[in-house]
């Protein structure tokens, strides 16, 4: 069946799944539900004790199954420990067909793959997966379904009760001998623990995982001892210098420059950047930089922004301290100044739900004036894909992509035309992530294309003589000029996963890659 | 044009293609072999460059093998060239504008 952004989406996917295709933005707006609730173990005596001795015992107490879905938090980005050191134990027992639902997965999860093979995993719910866990996925090495949803995705399909987690693992930085757990004061901090609410929330058993206890009580805390059913100890949680990089050095690529320049004109000629305006941006070297230029005409014009929302870096707390913020919501860390400025007063910590969960009475992403937001590719019809490579594999993750997008009222997405032989923009993306009624402007090193469904943003810009405007169809045809026109990616024809719209539809199917060969002639 | 020994031409760098001939029997024509970074959607684009610029030159027995990280057409004709003249140890009175465009 055909959905909105014009994929053909299987009948049989639909009926495994349960799942309708994409109908649009707004299909789901006003709908009602009620929130499914997890199973609550009730503690009442004051003998008992949350500690566990190891993750085995955990895994036992928790009632650990063939079977069962597991939670998993991605804080701790490319240094996480937590994922790998409880799928070992998992292994070890003897439990098949274990079903991860995490926040993500990425490069430190390389040592799934087997277990994906042996079919100790056979389903995978995650914004997206990096590395080989991609690669296995696309050579159709998952039994199950790969599911890739965003963060505000993840929050609805667990609220729901699409997901029911049976166990979740919350790798915390510090937690005391109840669980209240914070991101913050041990000794592999990661800042904020915003994906894990949900967890909290929602997941029949908890158990907290720590490298560092602290005496009771670890307030204020951000998972709560209320959710929290045991805790471990263990020597290390995570990498400290993979899960908090240094601040990225300012790009000194004229290429990015040039494109941030572009997009700090975008934003401060058109109509929404005014005194207390909404803000998101991610942490490419042009997103920085343009945070950075945007910094400087704020203060050259008396404007100062309301808030900023979504992943953390350095930039964005440079411009909390000179006062140009008025508040950073944030949900996740990049750097280790902005998992050190989580401390600071108007530096909140919020739940990935409060950012961005399609399913509740109003997110943060609702609230956006502009986000900036880099792509794989963009396509005539400005869908956007981040998730799956130009040559069919998964590497990447949805994240807030299209949470952000659909809500900010004005999406703007930065990405270089041609990147190697690759060219960005494009008659059809390989999949479709984030739907192009979402996105507003295209911001390459060869102009700003305004999406014809924007005439007031076009306008604007037309007037301002700001930036070199084309149309999306012209940067197609001069990124084909570069690089030639790029064949399409042969498919075999089993799905491996699928791409879910922020509501729960099906926004697009991944298939099985097929090893190339080369056409007759 | 008779390729009478090995040579190479191009990197390994990104954008770039590392180009290596070897000479083939009389009549034993082209052997091609390609690994590239993006031969999902350029595979055949590669080849076709390839095989005319062989043409072009006038070469008929070499064994080919390219190395591509993502090069543009005009870099891989380039290095193609590069390979073949080297190969057939002609360093001098290069046809400029003739058979090299």
């Amino acid at each position: 069946m055909l959905n909105k952004v014009g994929r053909e989406i299987p009948e049989e996917i639909l009926k495994q799944t349960g799942k309708e295709v994409f109908q649009g933005n707004y299909y789901k707006d006003n709908t009602e539900f009620k929130k499914q609730g997890p199973i609550t173990k009730v503690v009442m005596n004051h003998d008992t004790s949350k500690m566990v001795s190891s993750i085995h015992e955990a895994l036992v107490k928790c009632g650990a199954h063939d079977g069962m879905t597991l939670g998993f938090h991605h804080h701790f980005r490319d240094g996480d420990l937590v994922v790998n050191m409880v799928m070992q134990e998992v292994h070890n027992m003897g439990i098949k067909d274990v079903t991860i639902c995490a926040s993500s997965l990425g490069k430190a999860h390389d040592a799934l793959v087997p277990m994906i093979e042996d079919g100790t995993i056979t389903n995978i719910q995650s914004s997206g997966v990096r590395g080989k866990i991609g690669e296995a996925i696309s050579q159709g090495k998952l039994k199950g379904l790969a599911i890739m949803r965003s963060h505000g995705g993840r929050i609805r399909a667990i609220q729901t009760g699409e997901t029911v987690i049976d166990i979740s693992f919350i790798g915390a930085p510090t937690c005391d001998d109840y669980g209240n757990c914070k991101g913050v004061g041990g000794k592999s901090d990661c800042g904020v623990l915003s994906y894990s609410f949900v967890d909290g929330n929602h997941a029949n058993k908890v158990v907290a995982v720590t490298d560092c206890l602290v005496p009771f009580p670890n307030y204020p805390a951000d998972i709560n001892m209320t959710k929290v059913d045991y805790v471990c100890v263990v020597d290390q949680i995570g990498v400290p210098e993979k899960i908090a990089t240094g601040a990225a050095k300012p790009t000194t690529d004229v290429r990015k420059l040039m494109m941030a320049d572009y997009c700090t004109q975008v934003v401060v000629n058109t109509p929404y950047f005014k005194d207390g305006f909404a803000y998101q941006t991610g942490v490419g070297g042009a997103s920085i930089a343009s945070a950075a230029s945007l910094g400087k005409i704020m203060k050259e014009r008396g404007i100062k922004m309301g808030f900023a929302v979504g992943g953390m870096s350095k930039g964005m707390c440079d411009l909390l301290d000179e006062g140009l913020v008025g508040k950073l919501l944030d949900t996740q860390d990049f750097d280790t100044s902005a998992v050190e400025s989580v401390k600071r007063p108007n530096h909140h910590r919020i739940s990935a739900g409060a950012y961005a969960n399609p399913f509740n009475k109003g997110a943060f992403v609702n609230k956006l004036d502009y986000v900036v937001l880099a792509a794989l590719e963009v396509d005539v019809d400005f869908n956007c894909n981040v998730v799956v490579g130009s040559d069919g594999v998964i590497t990447g993750a949805q994240g807030g992509h299209p949470d952000a997008a659909q809500g900010a009222k004005c999406t703007i997405v930065i990405s270089p035309l041609v990147q190697g032989r690759i060219p960005a923009i494009c008659s059809k993306v390989t999949t479709v992530t984030t739907p192009g009624e979402s996105v507003d402007i295209v911001v390459t090193d060869y102009g700003v294309a305004v999406n014809p469904a924007r005439q007031d943003l076009l306008d604007a810009l037309k007037e301002a003589k700001c930036v070199p405007l084309r149309t999306i169809e012209e940067l197609r045809d001069i990124a084909y000029s570069i690089t030639g026109e790029p064949e399409p990616v042969q498919f075999g024809d089993r799905v491996v996963g699928i791409i879910e719209g922020r509501d729960g539809t099906v926004m697009d199917v991944v298939r099985q890659v097929k090893p190339f060969t080369f056409a007759e002639d | 044009m008779k390729i009478t020994k090995n040579a190479v031409a191009g990197t390994l760098e990104s954008s770039d293609a590392m180009v290596t001939v070897e000479p083939n029997a009389e009549g034993a024509g082209i052997e091609f072999n390609l690994d590239s970074v993006v031969i999902n959607q350029f595979g055949n684009s590669i080849r076709r460059t390839v095989m005319d610029t062989l043409k072009r030159l006038d070469v008929q027995d070499v064994k080919i093998s390219i190395v591509d990280k993502g090069a543009l057409d005009c870099t891989l004709k380039a290095r193609v060239e590069g390979a073949l003249f080297r190969g057939a140890e002609q360093t001098e009175n290069l046809p400029w504008g003739g058979a090299i465009r």
